[in-house]
């Protein structure tokens, strides 16, 4: 568990981080180190430069404002975990961030790395595109934003150019009448998601008027699952289960745990409890 | 002191090792260090054509690359032996460094030493290694079929061994005539330890001397240094000093001697330099001697009373590419010995046959071949509650060696010396509530959803390996006695030197106890010394649940001879006769004349003055002892599971896991508690997570933490502890030991709880581990 020479440089700025992207080629941006060290100590990446951009203050912290959460990208996912801000405006994604790994590796772990990389068993992308959250990148041109459901391109794979930087995401906050949960099936070994479904309900006067399940674990990217049939019903066990057990996947992914077929399967039973939760919630 | 022993006083090793100031062998730095990388196979089998090491020795900073044409060069021994031998077994060479033929990933090819353990990674990188891959074969049963890829030309048919004990022809006739029997095939499926220290070694030859001093993760110093020079590096014995520093566990890996640790030797001798070289987690999973792996088919017979009448077991034992050191005797002494459990069986046959396959080297792991028997008698005996009606408890009851029929002997060579199995049942019964959990689990059945199991594990082992005599009658060469030399200083102080060599489990607390105990003093009055060849005197390390039983008694034996020594003494100085002195809280005392005492300290300072001695009295205050147990200690209990089944997922939660264990005198039961957690969670690991997983190339597919699960805390449960005391008879002690109770209890009782739990839809069998998509597809199927 020895990484091959690298180089380390830290910067004290975004700016400064921009700079160095450009200076040194194929080298890579650290900021927890959880996803890439270990990589490096397998020596599966190489990367000639590392970048630490872990210290730079400007990339954390978590507000609110106009109805969306803005959490920035080097924010711990202990600290995602026990944010206020987030209980009263997005629980869903403090559940999800206190599911990940351990709790060694949620201090040191942050949301911009984890979704730049992209594990199909992560705990937050699910999350972020059953919200319609936004992922802001910046680069020497600028800035722009991608929606996350077009952020997760492919395993391990996302739209984060080589000369960008991911800032922060935002997310719509929970209105009213909403309810959201996340369901974890965890590998035993990895403590990645074998499947993590992410859903929610919003009702009024006894009716839903708006429902959303994505799956994680199933496919290379987030899942989502056609759950309109929801809408209009009254959100009774059999009418999640039927919606729930719309979740598709054609090339699911498998391991020595779990293969694609039952991955798809307890994508169904999760996708089920994790609409039941959202719907008790919502109420 | 009074009251010491039975005490749970804290651990004296703590204090040192959670504040990070235990020093373990990687932590040493000595100098002019270099540091070693092994150069590994990528194929479970392979020719080696050549080897171009030119583009790893152009590295500045590399010092040498060594292959098995140096090992050959340097005129040494260079292979690594096994160390038990059975009758008619084959053992082919495992050369220290592969010569021609890889057969398993992770074979040594090539050593590469530079100044430091980055570059010499980055130089075992660039060694280029020419291999024509060959066929392999990676399972057990696969490699016993015609056509399979040999693993060694000597070993025709990949068979090692073939190995028998009982009478096939009385367990026939009990089948022929049998009211009920039930049979199983069964996997035992292959762990890997994961010690959290992995393998280390530093090894520091002196040209002006001869000698080498090796610091390395071991069990057994002694034992390693006898394997390491006469099979390995070819140097006399006593130029050669092992030391085991902070031994981060091992359960069992690190009592093997692997090419590895001779390899950083080797380089040692060649460069004239301390060389280090410290396994990454990667290659501790491929060359740290795995455990298990067995394919079984095993059948009851039972009579229209339901008392077993007859037990067949044949059994498939992988002992991988090569004969680790104990190998052999895992899966035949340790294993063909256990299979009449806690019963009165009067009939048993248990067939082994040793198989070789391209994988990692398959050896003693906790448990060390009682887990598998457990398993092999205790799943049977779930069958046989159902196939009878009885029900697990009655069934297991009925068959119980009585109380009045100890000594017991067996049909498999033991003979239980004590042992009282009903109550330990009774009292696991009466803490896991049985009746309402069988309310609870009826109500379920009815109602669907998750489905609740109980599962009952009533085990038997043999610990304290090992009794010259017996293990001496089944044909092993080999005795394993302990050793003990105990010193009364002058001022009345003692230092323990131990042939028993801790690697974590409390040896400095426990031993201290034992002596203080004996001697009354007090425990902080003792020092103990283990783990170094030259402070030594000769032992035979840690493992197979000893150190108390043999290294204990050793100890104990080695206090009374001081006393006796004491009592000669103290006679002289108090002109009385030797057979007149009686010992008791720390005092020498003329029977019938409480005036007339003489402390230890008065005693063991005139033992070293010793100036007005009579001729026939040695000065000094010292005893060794080397004690060789009168047999196997025998200890038992019932674990009792209760698991909660989602039949939707197949997910399994455990709810409750009560263990009664008797394991005889207890010395400190904070200790023995630990042990059993210990044991709990990695026997518990084996039934539902933990999985060695070779593809069809030999290729092992879960070879990181990230695929292999061990159990971690939040996937476990409170255990509910208790004991009952049945003292070991033969040894001064009357401990039994526990180091690998709860690892050889827990695998059956938690299948059972499953297995029960799922007994609605028909399933009576799912092998480990009970991973979610496995009870899932067996529902579903």
């Amino acid at each position: 568990m020895y990484p091959a020479q690298f180089d380390y440089r830290r910067a004290g700025s975004v700016d400064e981080a921009l700079g160095l992207l450009q200076e040194h080629e194929d080298a890579k941006l650290m900021a927890g180190g959880h996803s890439l060290i270990p990589m490096m100590k397998l020596r599966l990446a190489q990367p000639p430069v590392v970048i630490d951009i872990g210290r730079l203050d400007e990339l954390k912290g978590i507000s609110e404002a106009g109805g969306s959460v803005r959490v920035g990208s080097l924010t711990t996912h202990a600290d995602i975990a026990a944010s206020d801000v987030l209980a009263a405006h997005c629980p869903v994604l403090a559940e999800a961030a206190g599911h990940i790994g351990d709790a060694q590796v949620r201090n040191r772990g942050t949301i911009g790395g984890n979704i730049a990389h992209a594990d199909p068993g992560s705990d937050i992308p699910p999350v972020l595109v059953l919200l319609g959250a936004s992922v802001h990148l910046q680069s020497p041109s600028g800035t722009r934003s991608v929606a996350a459901g077009d952020f997760f391109q492919d395993l391990l794979m996302t739209d984060v150019g080589e000369d960008e930087i991911l800032t922060h995401v935002e997310a719509p906050a929970l209105g009213a009448g909403t309810g959201a949960a996340y369901l974890k099936f965890e590998h035993p070994a990895s403590g990645y998601a074998v499947v993590g479904a992410a859903a929610s309900v919003t009702v009024q006067n006894g009716r839903c008027i708006a429902a959303g399940l994505v799956v994680g674990g199933v496919s290379a990217t987030p899942t989502a699952v056609d759950v309109s049939s929801l809408v209009g019903s009254d959100l009774s066990d059999d009418a999640i289960a039927a919606a729930a057990s719309g979740l598709d996947a054609e090339d699911p992914i498998g391991d020595i745990f779990a293969s694609g077929d039952y991955r798809v399967h307890v994508g169904k039973v999760y996708g089920k409890r994790a609409l039941a939760a959202a719907r008790d919630r919502a109420s | 002191m009074a009251g010491v022993l039975g005490t749970s006083i804290k651990r004296r090793e703590d204090p040192a090792l959670i504040t990070g100031r235990g020093k373990y062998t990687d932590d040493l730095k000595v100098e002019g260090m270099a540091h070693a990388a092994i150069v590994r196979s990528p194929y479970a089998h392979a020719r080696i054509r050549g080897i171009d090491a030119s583009a790893a020795e152009a590295l500045p900073g590399v010092l040498a690359v060594l292959t098995a044409r140096d090992v050959a060069a340097a005129g040494i021994p260079g292979v690594v032996p096994v160390g038990w031998l059975l009758p008619d077994l084959k053992t082919p060479a495992h050369p220290m460094i592969a010569a021609d033929t890889v057969r398993h990933v992770g074979d040594a090819v090539a050593v590469v030493v530079a100044e430091d353990r980055y570059l010499a990674r980055d130089a075992a990188d660039r060694v280029a290694v020419d291999y024509e891959p060959l066929d392999a074969v990676a399972d057990v049963v696969a490699a016993l079929e015609d056509g399979a890829p040999a693993v060694h030309e000597e070993a025709p048919g990949n068979v090692a061994f073939d190995w028998e004990i009982g009478e096939r022809e009385s367990v026939d006739a009990a089948f022929a005539s049998a009211a009920h029997t039930v049979e199983l095939d069964l996997r035992n499926n292959r762990l890997i330890p994961h010690a959290i220290e992995p393998r280390a070694v530093l090894a520091s030859y002196d040209s002006s001397t001869g000698e080498m001093t090796i610091h390395m993760t071991s069990q057994n110093p002694h034992v390693h240094r006898l394997l390491m020079t006469l099979a390995s590096l070819g140097m006399p014995e006593h130029k050669v000093r092992i030391v085991a520093p902070e031994v981060g566990g091992g359960f069992g890996s690190k009592i093997h001697h692997y090419a590895d640790e001779a390899i950083v030797g080797l380089c040692s001798m060649k460069l004239d330099r301390p060389v280090k070289w410290t396994a990454t987690r990667t290659e501790t999973n491929l060359t740290d001697a795995h455990g298990r792996d067995h394919s079984t088919h095993c059948a009851l017979a039972l009579d229209a009373d339901g008392r077993i009448t007859g037990l067949r077991v044949d059994t498939a034992a992988a002992m991988g590419a090569y004969l680790s050191t104990f190998a052999p005797a895992v899966p035949t002494y340790l294993y063909g010995t256990l299979m009449s459990g806690q019963y009165d069986i009067p009939a048993i046959h248990c067939h082994v046959t040793g198989v070789f396959t391209h994988t990692t080297p398959v050896d003693a792991y906790r448990g060390a071949g009682r887990p598998e028997a457990t398993y092999v008698v205790e799943r049977l005996m779930h069958l046989a509650g159902d196939a009878t009606g009885l029900g697990p408890v009655e069934v297991r009851r009925r068959n119980f060696v009585p109380p009045d029929a100890f000594p017991y002997q067996t049909q498999v060579a033991l003979a239980y010396d004590s042992g009282n199995y009903g109550p330990a049942m009774d009292r696991a019964l009466e803490m896991i509530g049985y009746d309402d959990l069988k309310s609870e689990q009826a109500s379920r059945r009815d109602n669907g959803g998750k489905q609740i199991g109980i599962g009952f594990s009533s085990y038997i082992e043999a610990c304290g390996l090992a009794p010259s005599a017996v293990v001496g009658s089944l044909g092993a060469q080999a005795g394993q006695w302990e050793s003990a030399d105990v010193r009364v200083h002058p001022t009345a102080s003692v230092t323990v030197y131990t042939g028993s060599s801790s690697h974590g489990q409390g040896h400095e607390t426990t031993f201290s106890q034992i002596v203080a105990d004996r001697l009354g003093i007090d425990p902080e009055a003792v020092e103990v010394i283990h783990g170094d060849t030259d402070l030594v005197q000769f032992g035979m390390g840690t493992y197979g649940s000893r150190s108390a039983a043999v290294g204990g008694s050793a100890i104990a034996r080695s206090v009374d001879k001081i006393i006796e020594k004491g009592k000669k003494i103290a006679a002289h100085l108090l002109e009385a006769s030797a057979e007149d002195l009686e010992y008791e809280d720390g005092s020498f005392r003329v029977a019938g004349s409480p005036d007339r005492s003489l402390a230890l300290g008065d005693v063991a300072l005139q033992a070293y003055l010793a100036h007005n001695y009579p001729d026939d009295l040695e000065p000094g205050l010292s005893a060794t002892s080397f004690y060789d147990p009168a047999n196997f200690t025998y200890p038992f209990g019932t674990h009792v599971c209760v698991v909660e089944v989602d039949t939707e997922t197949g997910s399994i939660e455990l709810l409750r896991y009560a263990a009664v264990d008797d394991v005889g005198n207890v010395i400190n039961p904070m200790i023995v508690d630990g042990q059993l957690h210990g044991g709990l969670a990695q026997g518990i690991g084996q039934a539902l997570w933990e999985n060695a997983v070779y593809d069809e190339s030999g290729q092992l597919v879960s070879g990181s933490l990230m695929d292999y699960a061990v159990p971690k805390i939040h996937n476990l449960i409170p255990f509910e502890l208790d004991r009952t005391t049945t003292p070991c008879p033969h040894n001064p002690l009357g401990v039994k030991g526990v180091g690998e109770a709860g690892a050889i209890a827990s695998p059956a009782a938690v299948v059972n709880a499953v297995v029960d739990a799922l007994a609605p839809f028909g399933i009576s069998h799912i092998d480990m581990p009970l991973t979610p998509e496995k009870v899932w597809r067996a529902v579903n199927s």
